[in-house]
């Protein structure tokens, strides 16, 4: 039994220690907003954030999330109140298969948490990880400078 | 190649042979709280007025799920934000008519939608107004139906849900009465997808998430020579492993079941198994390609005529020939969502749940395979995590029946990364040989162009050898006006497994022809653009995107130190698109800055997502033009995942800039074409900046070096 703090809420896992949070969260929890891509940290589908850091839930073996804060897209906002960025993706309708971007979304919250006025490379250095095989990068830079603004004016 | 030749082949094909008239069933999603009323196969109306459109379509990010609901609500007479959406199950009356079966694909969509759905839209308000007309025993012509509500004189007030019981009884119109253009309040419109929301808070269904109650997970264990045969196995280990409930045996090879995925993927990696690999295991791209260059030089070879040939190409009076020759790798559609399915072999009754571009093809090969009626078998469409072409394909679907079948439970079978990159059907290899006559100005006075190249038609719908394949022939034959031409196919079969890719044979036609015309115009000591618009003098549409990518993109203006423009033009899917794209090399690595689109494409129902589609097919195809490309050693594929078949970043994408032409003509397609122009466009310009002609994709250090 492993138990970690998952959107909030403290929660105890059955999973086999060595299993990836990933399947963990999806599987046994049944937060499936959390995607599975590639399951060796290649393509940022399964990013969430572990104490306020994004990380490749893919790669986190259960065990070592013990005693750890642990947020998904879930936990990000919701239609009644959504983050800057949600807000901002649903105005630049960015999604195409959408398959990829909650753990897009989980990316960028991750850089506006720490730079809320980012530049074009500090955005491709955050955001390169998460492929989008629909090509929606242009959208996505547009709605990260546009919930970027938001954040500045509060 | 014309959609004519396309829709008569799919017609006669096994796809529509096997006539899968299942009856219509509204998806469990689309059920309202109240009384369900169907006034047609597109619309259903709860007298609670909760309004569900159906999508025959799957959505797979290219808008479906908007764009067809739009075209039903534009003439029902309905509020776009009000109505639910649900994406139609196996049906006749789904067929897609520019494929002749229930097909997502082909860019076909909007297309086929186009006046189907219009029409449906326009039946269901004429029932309404017709109830309601005989309710308030007023004449139809004097009510009104707008926003869900049929309207008359004197107050007189309805909704549709209080007309659909008595409307559902009504004969439906045959020629119900359509909206000019310049009435739309929908069509044209930047309406916002309606799969935005759900797909930004993480709660949008991808096949990969679907849970049903006792549900099993599996992984499959296949052969690494894409065919090869299960001759023994030990399961010994995995069956001793935590939440093993089963290992099985199917004709794909041994899936181990447990009680959750990551239980099934670790016990499958212990399996022992010995496999009967077949002649495949002896393949190399390097060997494929040679038989395709001997396919192509053997005077043997079925050569097909693509077309009529023009005037004579050998009697024409060239003062110089030049040839050249294109190849194209195979390459994989890497959907981020990896290939999965749900079945719930329920007794005989088998339920079926996920992704699919496919639905007849789902009902017609699983309800084979588990030795069922398709009218016993359910399929419900989830939303496709990409399709490009990937998901016409039932393999997995297959797979999973099967799985579900032998262990009499309900089984959810997910593809690992490595199973998808190394068991996909890949996009075939190309080889485009070209020569032209020019006269002493340059000016081309006769053209011959053979394709060589592997049917994937003649896998997937049994199509007879030495017939022309409509999709090998795409794009073949160019705009250009030149007195003198000949297109001819030669069809040789590999033996790798092969599949429809974003844009299908497009890819490499375009790139062939687009590609020359750049070798002509340097010939010509000509420019290239001004080359091309000389011989477009009788093709208003081709000339004037073409000039509208030019001018938006600066062409001929002054750039930064380092860059070059290419430029390229294609008629695909209807669709009249040229692109110019601007690059840079740095240490022989190619990048694109910005790419400029000029896109005719007829009656545009959503600018916005045609912009998101041409967003997304320039992207796509830049990842082939630079990137990413599969190989084979041994039959065995040998890239396995995102860091060996490296797709298009953040980093890496360009600034894309569009000019869309209005127009009232018939709706072309929008999803793939962009990516079949900028894979020439890029190369024209690496030519252009390094005097490098590089006639085979992707371009790599390799080739710059």
């Amino acid at each position: 039994m492993t138990s970690f703090t998952l959107n909030g809420k403290k929660v105890t896992a059955a999973s086999e220690p060595d299993t990836p949070l990933l399947w963990v969260i999806r599987d046994e929890l049944n937060l499936k907003g959390t995607k599975f891509g590639c399951g060796i940290a290649q393509c940022g589908a399964c990013t969430i954030h572990v104490d306020g850091v994004p990380a490749r839930a893919c790669q986190i073996e259960l065990k070592s999330v013990a005693g750890k804060t642990i947020k998904t897209i879930e936990a990000l906002g919701t239609p009644a109140k959504p983050h800057p960025l949600q807000a901002a993706w649903i105005k630049a309708d960015v999604p195409q298969c959408g398959y990829c971007q909650s753990g897009q979304l989980m990316a960028a919250s991750a850089l506006l948490a720490k730079n809320k006025n980012p530049t074009d490379a500090q955005i491709d250095a955050a955001m390169s990880g998460n492929i989008c095989r629909c090509g929606t990068y242009p959208r996505i830079r547009a709605a990260i400078k546009d919930a970027a603004a938001t954040i500045r004016k509060g | 190649m014309t959609n004519f030749n396309r829709r008569n082949f799919l017609k006669g094909s096994g796809a529509t042979a096997s006539g899968l008239l299942l009856g219509v069933t509204l998806p469990e999603s689309a059920k309202a709280a109240g009384t369900l009323y169907t006034p047609n196969a597109w619309v259903h109306i709860a007298d609670d007025n909760v309004i569900t459109l159906l999508s025959a379509r799957s959505e797979m990010g290219q808008g479906v799920y908007t764009s067809m609901p739009m075209l039903i609500a534009e003439e029902l007479g309905v509020d776009i934000k009000k109505i639910r959406v649900a994406i139609a199950p196996p049906g006749a009356v789904y067929t897609n008519a520019l494929l002749g079966a229930q097909i997502t694909g082909g860019s076909t969509s909007v297309r086929d939608g186009w006046e189907k759905l219009r029409i449906a839209g326009a039946q269901v308000r004429e029932m309404l107004v017709a109830a309601a007309a005989a309710k308030w025993n007023i004449p139809a012509d004097k009510l009104k139906a707008v926003d869900g509500v049929v309207t008359g004189p004197g107050g007189k007030r309805a909704t549709y849900g209080a007309l659909a019981a008595d409307a559902s009884k009504l004969k439906v119109p045959e020629k119900p009465t359509l909206k000019a253009a310049k009435d739309f309040t929908i069509i044209g419109k930047r309406v916002k997808r309606l799969d935005t929301p759900a797909k930004t808070f993480g709660t949008a269904e991808f096949g990969i998430d679907v849970t049903l109650p006792g549900m099993l997970y599996a992984s499959l264990e296949q052969c690494a020579v894409i065919g090869g045969k299960v001759k023994s196995f030990d399961a010994a280990k995995a069956k001793s492993m935590p939440g093993v409930v089963d290992v099985v045996q199917i004709p794909d090879g041994i899936a181990v079941v447990a009680k959750s995925y990551w239980q099934a993927k670790k016990a499958r990696d212990t399996l022992r198994v010995e496999w009967d690999e077949g002649a495949a295991a002896a393949f190399s791209s390097a060997s494929m390609m040679d038989g395709i260059r001997k396919a192509s030089a053997d005077p043997a070879s079925k050569v097909i005529p693509i077309g009529k040939p023009v005037g004579n190409v050998a009697g024409a009076s060239a003062v110089k020939t030049i040839k050249a020759e294109y190849t194209m790798p195979h390459q994989a559609h890497a959907t981020l969502e990896p290939q999965n399915f749900t079945a719930d072999w329920n007794n005989g009754k088998p339920i079926l749940i996920g992704p699919t571009q496919f639905q007849q093809g789902v009902a017609g090969a699983a309800s084979a395979a588990l030795g069922v009626k398709p009218e016993d078998l359910t399929l419900k469409t989830t939303f496709l995590g990409g399709g490009f072409g990937r998901r016409l394909e039932l393999d997995f679907v297959v797979q999973a029946a099967m799985i579900s079948k032998a262990v009499g439970k309900p089984v959810k079978l997910i593809w690992s990364r490595e199973d998808d990159m190394t068991h996909d059907f890949y996009r075939p290899l190309g080889l485009n040989q070209i020569e032209a006559g020019v006269d002493a100005a340059g000016i081309p006075v006769s053209l011959k162009h053979k394709i060589t190249s592997q049917s994937v038609t003649q896998r997937a719908f049994g199509l007879p050898k030495d017939t022309l394949d409509p999709f090998m022939a795409e794009a073949a034959v160019a705009a250009y006006e030149i007195p003198n031409t000949q297109h001819d196919l030669v069809i040789h079969d590999t033996g790798h497994r092969v599949g429809y890719w974003r844009a299908v044979s497009h890819n490499m036609n375009a790139f062939a022809n687009e590609s020359f015309m750049d070798e002509l115009a340097k010939n010509a000591g000509k420019d290239p653009y001004a080359f091309r618009m000389d011989l477009l003098k009788t093709k208003p549409r081709f000339a004037n995107v073409l000039k509208l990518a030019a001018e938006k993109a600066g062409w001929g203006k002054p750039l930064a130190a380092g860059r070059a423009r290419g430029i390229a033009l294609m008629e695909g899917y209807d669709t009249y698109m040229a692109q110019v794209a601007e690059v840079s090399v740095t240490n022989g690595k190619v990048k694109v800055h910005r790419v400029t689109v000029a896109a005719d494409m007829g009656q545009i129902v959503n600018p916005d997502i045609v912009e998101a589609q041409i967003q997304s097919s320039v992207n796509f195809g830049i990842t082939a033009a630079l990137k990413s490309s599969i190989t084979i050693e041994k039959g065995r594929v040998q890239q396995t995942n995102f860091d060996n078949y490296e797709v298009l970043r953040m980093d890496e994408s360009p600034a894309i800039d569009i000019v869309l032409v209005k127009s009232i003509e018939k709706p072309g397609g929008i999803g793939e074409p962009g990516t079949a122009v900028v894979g020439p466009a890029i190369a024209n310009a690496v030519a252009q900046l390094t005097g490098k002609r590089v006639r085979s994709l992707p371009i790599t250090r390799k080739d710059l070096a």
